[in-house]
């Protein structure tokens, strides 16, 4: 009894606290955007909101248990943990079940999982484990490879499941080896090279080139003033030659149309209007009805279960995806922006008590947690507000799905029992 | 600094979300309106507009159902353009320019692709409308005139357009307002409320029930019917004696200041002004330069009174003292004046005048002397020129009335400072403006302000403002309108002019235009007037312009009437003045001869002559 009060004591009420409103928040948006006429009962279990009530529900025994296991066996097992997680992926392509095109979905009975929201964790553990082993030097290459490697493998077979949404968010990793030291060169090609992507498409593959290449020889020369050495900005140019035209390459020969136009529209690369015209018909709909519903909003929002666009569900899948339009709608500014705040808040709090920890594996985990939990907040509300191109991820906490709510529930909470613990850690 | 880099990273994008979301909703969100919420459907239901009748109960203005074909250019969906065109009987071309049309002023909102169906049309094409996606039928309400008579009265409704919808919200495209005449001074009353329902649609444009449980629903409240103080009766028989002519009848009855008849020659038929033809109409009347029968006569027509302006002149001697009862002078078939000896005209045969025989043979000399007199009684032109202005205002010249109809014209009554603007560098004294005691000069009148000046001196000394509202559907008019407004004439000073008015039909000028069994008081009045053809300035045929009321002891009704080019005072102005007493008071007329004279009578010819090209003569 004790102990487990000492225990209660030291979990972080703060980050539970913003983690709670966030989820019931959420219902009630959800409630709000899946409800269509008279609401019989809250459990009604053929309607999202009846569902997601029993998610919510699951989820606080699923917040026990996780809290309740004892903080070693997440460090212990995560190898095993990971592999689970991998075998559960490649399970799909023998019995997986294909929605909206993507085959992400065990079905269990009525219910269905979708293995990629619980691989996140699991991807998370695995990282922490290795990059905290003694044996490891994150800054030699070897390591490094092998670091990528266990990303890469849970983030292709997702990539193979057509679910290009989810992949995107292992980028999020990229913040945790940061954090634990690997060079600066590749923030800085990182850098370099999204900007050489993205003035690939925007202004053409051979502007582009010429451009970058009269910007290495520029540095090379006049900045670190080493004439002699020729060799080096010229195989830095070919480099971005060789990148600049693989990313056309990829952006017209590998890209599906649908993926093609998404980022057609962001960088307005289409000028003829009649194309145009018929883009945003078919790609921009869901956009510009999300935009429409949370610019009605106003300052104060329509209220709770009023929004005009909501209840008209003009916008698709918005208890899923779009949530946070109904948000917008309903509402308000002021509903809006506190909802941004209290993700940013968790956010930096799950950084600093990272930061916190004494056990490299703790604090590689909170940063991970930390930073899926930014790439997922980024791309959806981004998305939402027409900020960045459609990609279907969720909102952590917010949006509809039992799969997602439990994955992101574990990924937190494994780290606040991490967290809790770290005073007993030696 | 690694530690920082994902922190300032989530710290940024906060930042920059809050600031979209800031530039979403409330730098470009617009205040929510239900109106404006494209996923709220309205369905209006337009009220009965409210019914006119006369002051006697007499129906005159009712309603008749019209259909518009409405479309949201944006919710329709490919069509059987053949089919639809044929229902509604246009071309192809019609529909595609009026659709295009529609499209261009709003593509989310109604606009009228087809107005005024026929009803065997809208029956025909109610059924198959459902076919037709972005469609609907609008039902309104149209006017019915069961009158043909003042049409310059009751005014016409029309669609609201573009800067009327703008600035009140109450209209939309399509919308009927009233546009002229009571139906513009009472549309508040006469509209009624129109009916909204909000009904919630989906994203597949279907009605998925009512927005809110109907809470925010209109229920159309019906117009006010309105009872206006026009007497048919005397409006059609005005109209009629009219006919021919130009110019413009003003009757009030002076104990209320209501206007027992507005007449405005030449006139429409307000028929012509509703439904489909109704614009052709309205071009075509408005293109009339001649005639121009869209302009009230009776509230617009600004001439020079002439000398019915001999009463106040009178009246304001008498108050300044300038004058009193017995004051002769001696006519020489005019008055001499000034320093060159100017001499004004006088047709009034000669011999001693006092105040009776003065108006009643409409002395130019009398008056002249008198006006002189009540300005030099002050050592001060201009002050003295003020006094006297004061004096006339008070019977309601020189500015709006504030009757309730939109249109008027101020007409002119100088003071001091407007001949100080004249003569900047003269001393200028009575004699400088002595035409104005005759009426002429610079004083400026309209037909009604000639009438209500006529009803004050009936009244020996005050007015009600003049209107044509009697009542709201039982409720009292405003009460500017039951305000006695008081002249600056004593009451004692009224009597012997009534009486010099009274003798103007007892021994004066008008003595051929009694009407047996009532004392009719009077003035003849004949205005010259010019034109320019060619650049030259032109003599035409003098106006015939007579005032007067009746009974002298107990008047009952007041009135101007003013015929362009119609002569001498008493030749048409006068017959129509007395005739409309008849009619009014006795119900009846009994002077078929004069009637029918009147009847007979056109004037085209003579407005003819201007435009002629060849030489004419006048004031034959």
């Amino acid at each position: 009894m004790r102990s487990n009060r000492h225990t209660s004591l030291k979990l972080d009420w703060l980050s539970i606290i913003l983690f709670l409103l966030l989820v019931g928040f959420g219902y009630l948006n959800i409630l709000s955007a899946s409800a269509s006429g008279e609401i019989t009962s809250y459990f009604d279990m053929s309607q999202p909101y009846g569902k997601q009530l029993v998610f919510i529900v699951f989820t606080l025994v699923l917040i026990v248990v996780v809290i309740a296991i004892e903080a070693k066996f997440y460090e212990r097992f995560s190898s095993l943990i990971y592999l689970i997680s991998i075998l559960s992926l490649i399970g799909l392509f023998l019995f997986g079940k294909t929605v909206h095109g993507a085959t992400s979905w065990y079905a269990i009975g009525g219910m269905t999982i979708q293995p990629s929201e619980f691989a996140k964790f699991a991807t998370a553990l695995a990282v922490a484990k290795y990059i905290s082993d003694l044996q490891t030097n994150i800054k030699d290459i070897k390591h490094q490879l092998k670091t990528v490697l266990i990303i890469l493998v849970p983030a292709f077979l997702i990539l193979l499941q057509n679910d290009a949404g989810s992949t995107i968010v292992y980028a999020a990793f990229f913040f945790v080896f940061y954090r634990e030291g690997i060079p600066q060169i590749y923030l800085i090609v990182g850098l370099g090279l999204v900007i050489l992507g993205v003035s690939s498409l925007k202004f053409s593959a051979v502007p582009t080139a010429v451009g970058a290449t009269i910007l290495i020889f520029l540095y090379h020369f006049l900045v670190h003033k080493k004439k002699k050495r020729i060799f080096q900005p010229i195989l830095l140019s070919l480099v971005s030659l060789v990148f600049i035209f693989g990313v056309q390459l990829f952006y017209n020969n590998i890209l599906q149309p649908h993926q093609q136009d998404r980022i057609s529209l962001w960088l307005r690369l289409e000028k003829d209007p009649v194309k145009l015209e018929a883009m945003k018909k078919n790609i921009l709909y869901n956009l510009h009805e999300s935009e429409k519903a949370i610019s009605s909003g106003g300052v104060t929002g329509k209220g709770f279960m009023e929004g005009t666009r909501t209840i008209g569900k003009f916008v698709p899948e918005q208890h899923t995806d779009y949530i946070f339009s109904t948000v917008g709608e309903e509402w308000g500014f002021v509903g809006s922006s506190i909802v941004v705040i209290l993700f940013v808040l968790l956010i930096i709090r799950l950084l600093h008590l990272a930061e916190l920890q004494k056990s490299q594996f703790s604090r590689v985990y909170g940063y991970a947690v930390a930073s899926i939990l930014f790439i997922h907040f980024l791309i959806n509300v981004g998305m939402v507000m027409g900020l960045i191109p459609t990609v279907g991820i969720p909102l952590p906490f917010f949006s509809y799905g039992g799969s997602s709510l439990w994955g992101f529930t574990i990924l937190l909470f494994i780290f606040i029992k991490l967290d809790a613990n770290r005073l007993n850690e030696w | 600094m690694r530690k920082l880099l994902l922190f300032l990273t989530v710290l940024s994008v906060g930042v920059i979300f809050l600031g979209r979301l800031f530039y979403l909703q409330v730098y470009s969100g617009q205040t929510y309106s239900i109106n404006e919420d494209n996923a709220i459907r309205k369905v209006f239901h337009y009220p009965k507009r409210g019914y006119v009748y006369d002051r006697n109960g007499e129906l005159l203005v009712a309603n008749q159902p019209s259909y518009d074909v409405m479309v949201i250019p944006r919710e329709v969906v490919p069509l059987d353009t053949l089919e639809f065109c044929s229902l509604l009987k246009i071309t192809k071309e019609e529909f595609l320019k009026s659709f295009n049309r529609a499209k261009n002023y709003s593509p989310r909102l109604p606009s009228v692709l087809l107005a005024h169906l026929s009803k065997e049309d809208y029956a025909v094409l109610s059924e198959k409308m459902r076919k037709f996606q972005g469609f609907y039928i609008q039902k309104r309400s149209l006017r019915e005139y069961q009158t043909n008579i003042g049409a310059n009265v009751l005014g016409f409704i029309a669609e609201a357009n573009q800067k009327i919808i703008e600035e009140d919200p109450f209209y939309k495209m399509g919308d009927l307002i009233g546009k002229q005449g009571i139906e513009l001074s009472y549309e508040n009353d006469l509209r009624g409320v129109k009916g909204v329902k909000y009904i919630q649609k989906d994203r597949f444009n279907r009605d998925i029930g009512p927005y809110k449980a109907g809470k925010f629903d209109v229920t159309p409240e019906p117009g006010k019917d309105i009872t206006i103080t026009i007497d048919a009766q005397l409006q059609e028989y005005g109209e009629r004696l009219m006919q021919n002519k130009r110019g413009g009848i003003v009757a009030i009855e002076p104990q209320t200041g209501e206007i027992l008849s507005l007449v405005s020659a030449p006139t429409y038929n307000p028929n012509l002004l509703v439904g489909r033809e109704r614009s052709r109409n309205y071009t075509r009347l408005y293109n009339d330069t001649l005639s121009r029968p869209l302009i009230d006569r009776g509230l617009l027509r600004m001439h020079e009174p002439g000398s019915p302006f001999k009463a106040l002149i009178a009246l304001t001697a008498l108050q300044e003292g300038a004058i009193d009862v017995n004051t002769t002078i001696r006519c020489n078939h005019g008055y001499v004046y000034g320093r060159n000896n100017r001499k004004m005209g006088c047709h009034c045969g000669g011999g001693q005048r006092n105040l009776n025989s003065g108006i009643s043979k409409s002395c130019n000399a009398y008056f002249a002397n008198a006006f002189r007199k009540t300005i030099e009684k002050y050592d001060d032109a201009h002050e003295a020129m003020n006094i006297w202005s004061d004096h006339i205002k008070s019977f309601g010249l020189g500015n709006f009335l504030g009757y309730d109809l939109s249109i008027g014209k101020k007409g002119n009554i100088p003071d001091g400072a407007y001949y100080d603007k004249w003569y900047p560098d003269f001393r200028w004294g009575a004699t400088t403006i002595i035409s104005n005691a005759i009426g002429q000069g610079e004083v400026l009148v309209t037909p009604i302000q000639l009438a209500n000046m006529t009803a004050a001196i009936a009244n020996r000394g005050y007015y009600y403002t003049p209107h044509i509202i009697k009542t709201i559907q039982g409720q009292s008019i405003d009460e500017k309108y039951t305000t006695r407004h008081e002249t600056t004439i004593d009451k004692v000073h009224f009597e012997p002019v009534v009486q010099g008015l009274y003798d103007v039909f007892n021994k004066g000028t008008a003595n051929f235009l009694r009407v047996p069994g009532i004392e009719i008081c009077g003035k003849t009045g004949t205005a010259e007037n010019f034109t320019k053809i060619d650049g030259v300035r032109t003599q035409l045929t003098d106006h015939s312009i007579f005032v007067a009321f009746a009974p002298k002891d107990d008047p009952k009704i007041a009135i101007a009437v003013f015929v362009e080019n119609g002569y001498y005072g008493a030749r048409w102005a006068g017959r129509i003045a007395s005739l409309m007493i008849e009619k009014y008071i006795k119900g009846e007329v009994t002077l078929k001869q004069m009637e029918q004279l009147v009847l007979d009578k056109s004037l085209e010819d003579e407005y003819l002559k201007p435009y002629s090209g060849e030489p004419f003569t006048i004031n034959q």
